[in-house]
């Protein structure tokens, strides 16, 4: 199989150590079908131990290894050297506080995601006994792609709006909000549009779409967020405009 | 050293550990849970399972039909007491979560749809496209944060259970990103952390599963059981070790020599069943040992097929259409397109087999208890004896769920009259776990590195320990990884910082996987007979008179393990012929 040297440039800090972040270069022999992680795994293996990343899986799922490559949010398990020419250039995902190394503080993301109640909060609620709930393909599908977030964190990486306003909800977190939501067998919506709806959930966001550009499951966050505003309008509207509504 | 107290303590944070942190905080909203993972949950394992989860819920199968299959697939030598419990819980437990909000197919009156899985004689298999146990961990996850009383401590690396006159009484963890140590006083543990199959080179495994959970016990004192049990999956990735889930054959897929042969219906798996008509328990719905064990003597023919990733078989896709692989298989048609530059739509993907799962695990009964007073086990790290030899696809992610939420309620039972424990006691031994990393820290003296002896590790293990094993082999592996165990005395840290220390992690998780494949390997040249996935060339045939019974690995030290035996329970089913001729044996 064909083997040939990459370089990179790896961003290194150690807040022990380290006043400032700092690239460090790696020559690095090889696959031609590997991807940015396996050239990070030969580094550490054989050249640099020290040398810190989240990783599990390999396979696109566990959305640990979420970092900036070439200055793009990627997951690093699934940015194949193929697409790379020249100095590969890798920095922890941005608009989070850099732990060590590639690593990230993702405590904000984590808090973010409890915030939006991301569970069933049953319309009518079935005893198990009963059996399942029917809930026919369409109505699956209806919702289906936004349960696909792997929680990876890249598109907060990609979004204008949360470098600007650290406050803001998200785009994965208010999309997991509306995949429940949108759940033929969820009645928690009102619950949720008092985080979701408000100047800090979707309000705050802009529209650049970048979000759904870096995702890497094809949640589409935008079209997440953009249905929400959408709804949330059609919700004032019902509230303020129509005979009868409360004042 | 900051002392935390729990009334539980759960060690892993996939589907077995969400599972118990949640009933237990179902069952009294005042328990103190602590639930403590190395990674962030939605990044265990469990993630990774594709094909679906089995429980009987359709008109023309039954809670027998279930049971028989189990036991007949894990080659009589599941505990059938603990069958039982498991076919009886599961529907409730799939149920379950489909009333917690996961995304199950279905069918098109809105019920649940189930697929067709390898050994099972019915189609039972819940399914979520071919992202189930993505979807599983995630409804868990989310579901876990409802609840108040569940603490997670995020990645926090587990180095040693706390013991005090006799019972496991908590536990010491590193929070990863200080290398600060925190000593858990907990009523009870339960540790759900997953397998080890990084003990392999080749595997679907995570690089997080390096068998931590396992060795935490074992070295409490407490026995690994039938270890030697290792599943290869027949259909992974040649690269990447990547999982080609069951259920590409379940909806049809076929495997192919390189003369286009399908040459399962050699090795009593036949006679060929019509293409994209897959019948239940024969061909290619045969179970997963016998799979592996026919591509392997495949490769002895020379009947496999040269790839630039090694020698293969291929797995043939395109008769079910591009429509029904993108509805049914859309992960593996990713993964082939991306990994391996091939579209299953066009083209036959190139597999082998791969280990995937471990069978054996920490010694526990059907209530996840282990012998040790306080301390459970649930998940791919307990061995509860429900997949005995071998075990059926679809069964383990079910298997979390169950035994999950049998420990948390054992768990409750245990605690409730349990005396003080005594904290001064508790307090040594967390400092006695500190001074183990410390000595680790000052070490100047270490003249091994890590990736050195983990490549010895796996080298030996794929080379000694695979499909088929002889005498001379095992034994080969024994003396490597005993030297191994000793070498690693001398190992030497490359980083020494306090934060995020991956190096750190690695050298204890190397600590751990050399524990347990010594373990494994010790069990595999004990047991002179083939059964399910324990294949031996020099002892080829089933020995009921001699090995119907467990085998139990137990840890000494730096002296080598001694294994002794514990017999199978049968209830019902006596040891007999496994049948995957498609009813013509």
């Amino acid at each position: 199989m064909n083997e040939r040297m990459v370089q990179l440039e790896v961003l290194r800090y150690d807040p022990q150590v380290d006043d400032e972040p700092h690239f460090q270069h790696y020559e690095v022999p090889c696959k031609e079908e590997w991807v940015v992680l396996d050239a990070l795994n030969a580094i550490k293996e054989s050249i640099d131990p020290t040398l810190n990343y989240r990783w599990s899986c390999h396979m696109a799922v566990c959305g640990s290894c979420g970092m900036m490559i070439n200055g793009e949010p990627r997951l690093s398990c699934h940015a194949f050297l193929r697409g790379f020419a020249g100095v590969i250039r890798v920095e922890p995902l941005a608009h989070f506080p850099i732990e060590r190394d590639l690593v990230t503080v993702a405590d904000d993301f984590i808090d973010k995601l409890k915030r939006v109640k991301p569970y069933l909060i049953p319309g009518e609620p079935r005893p198990i006994g009963a059996g399942e709930y029917l809930q026919t393909p369409a109505q699956l599908m209806k919702y289906r792609h936004f349960s696909m977030c792997i929680n990876c964190m890249l598109c907060y990486a990609a979004c204008p709006q949360y470098a600007l306003q650290p406050l803001f909800l998200g785009p994965a977190a208010i999309t997991l909000a509306h995949r429940y939501n949108l759940d033929s067998r969820d009645g928690g919506r009102e619950q949720r549009q008092q985080v979701i709806a408000t100047d800090e959930g979707v309000w705050e966001c802009s529209f650049v779409g970048a979000c759904s550009e870096v995702c890497p499951k094809a949640v589409d966050p935008a079209a997440a967020l953009q249905q929400v505003k959408v709804a949330s309008t059609l919700d004032w509207f019902r509230e303020h405009l129509l005979p009868g509504s409360a004042t | 050293m900051e002392t935390i107290v729990a009334d539980v303590a759960i060690v892993g944070a996939g589907g077995a550990g969400l599972r118990a942190a949640i009933a237990l905080a179902e069952a009294d909203p005042k328990l103190r849970i602590a639930l403590i993972s190395k990674v962030y949950p939605m990044r265990s394992h469990t993630c990774a399972a594709e094909g679906g989860a089995a429980g009987v819920i359709k008109p023309g199968d039954s809670l027998d039909m279930h049971f028989d299959d189990t036991v007949s697939g894990g080659d009589w030598l599941s505990d059938q007491d603990c069958v039982e419990y498991f076919v009886k819980e599961a529907p409730g437990e799939l149920l379950q979560l489909e009333h917690w909000g996961c995304p199950w197919n279905r069918e098109a009156d809105g019920s649940v749809a189930v697929r067709s899985f390898g050994g099972m004689k019915k189609q039972r298999t819940w399914f979520a496209a071919d992202k189930s146990g993505f979807h599983i961990l995630h409804t868990l996850f989310q579901t876990s944060l409802r609840f108040p009383s569940i603490v997670r401590f995020d990645e926090y690396y587990v180095l040693d259970l706390l013991l005090d006159e006799g019972r496991c009484r908590g536990l010491t963890a590193m929070e990863m990103r200080s290398g600060l140590i925190r000593q858990f006083n907990a009523g009870a543990v339960i540790v759900a952390g997953g397998g080890a199959g990084r003990m392999f080179p080749f595997t679907t495994n995570g690089a997080i599963k390096t068998g931590d959970g396992m060795a935490l016990a074992y070295r409490a004192g407490v026995p690994l059981k039938d270890m030697e049990f290792v599943q290869y999956h027949p259909t992974g990735l040649p690269n990447t070790g990547s999982l080609l889930t069951e259920a590409c054959r379940g909806e049809g897929g076929v495997l192919l020599n390189r003369n286009g042969r399908r040459y399962l219906q050699d090795y009593g798996m036949g006679p060929e069943t019509e293409p994209g008509k897959p019948q239940l328990k024969t061909m290619e719905l045969g179970p997963r040992d016998r799979l592996s064990q026919a591509y392997w003597h495949e490769l002895q023919k020379g009947n496999t097929v040269s790839t630039r990733w090694g020698e293969c078989v291929l797995l043939d896709m395109r008769h079910l259409g591009e429509r029904k692989i993108n509805e049914r298989l859309p992960l593996v048609r990713e993964l082939a397109i991306s990994y391996l530059g091939v579209d299953i739509v066009t083209d036959p993907v190139p597999v082998r087999p791969v280990v995937h799962y471990m069978m054996g695990g920490i010694a526990t009964d059907t209530r996840a208890a282990t012998p040790l007073p306080g301390l459970f086990a649930a998940g791919e790290c307990a061995c509860v004896s429900l997949n005995g030899a071998n075990r059926l696809g679809s069964n383990s992610l079910v298997e979390l769920l169950v035994f999950g939420k049998r420990a948390a309620g054992s768990a409750i039972e245990y605690i409730r009259d349990l005396p003080a424990a005594g904290t001064a006691a508790l307090t040594a031994r967390a400092q006695e776990s500190q001074a183990r990393i410390r000595e680790l820290f000052s070490r100047t003296d270490g003249i091994e590195s890590m990736s050195g002896l983990r490549r010895e590790m796996t080298d030996t293990m794929e080379k000694n320990v695979g499909i088929y094993r002889d005498q001379a082999g095992l034994q080969q592996a024994v003396d490597t990884l005993g030297q191994l165990r000793r070498r690693y005395r001398k190992v030497m840290l490359s980083d020494r910082s306090n934060v995020f220390n991956t190096d750190l992690f690695q050298v204890l998780e190397l600590g751990c996987m050399l524990d347990c494949a010594e373990a494994l390997t010790v069990g595999a040249l004990a047991r002179r007979e083939s059964r399910g996935a324990h294949q031996r060339l020099d002892w080829a045939k089933r020995d009921d008179d001699h090995y119907l019974r467990h085998s139990m690995v137990h840890y000494r030290g730096s002296g080598a393990p001694r294994v002794d035996y514990q017999d199978v329970v049968i209830t019902r089913s006596p040891p007999g012929l496994r049948d995957y001729s498609g009813g013509h044996q």
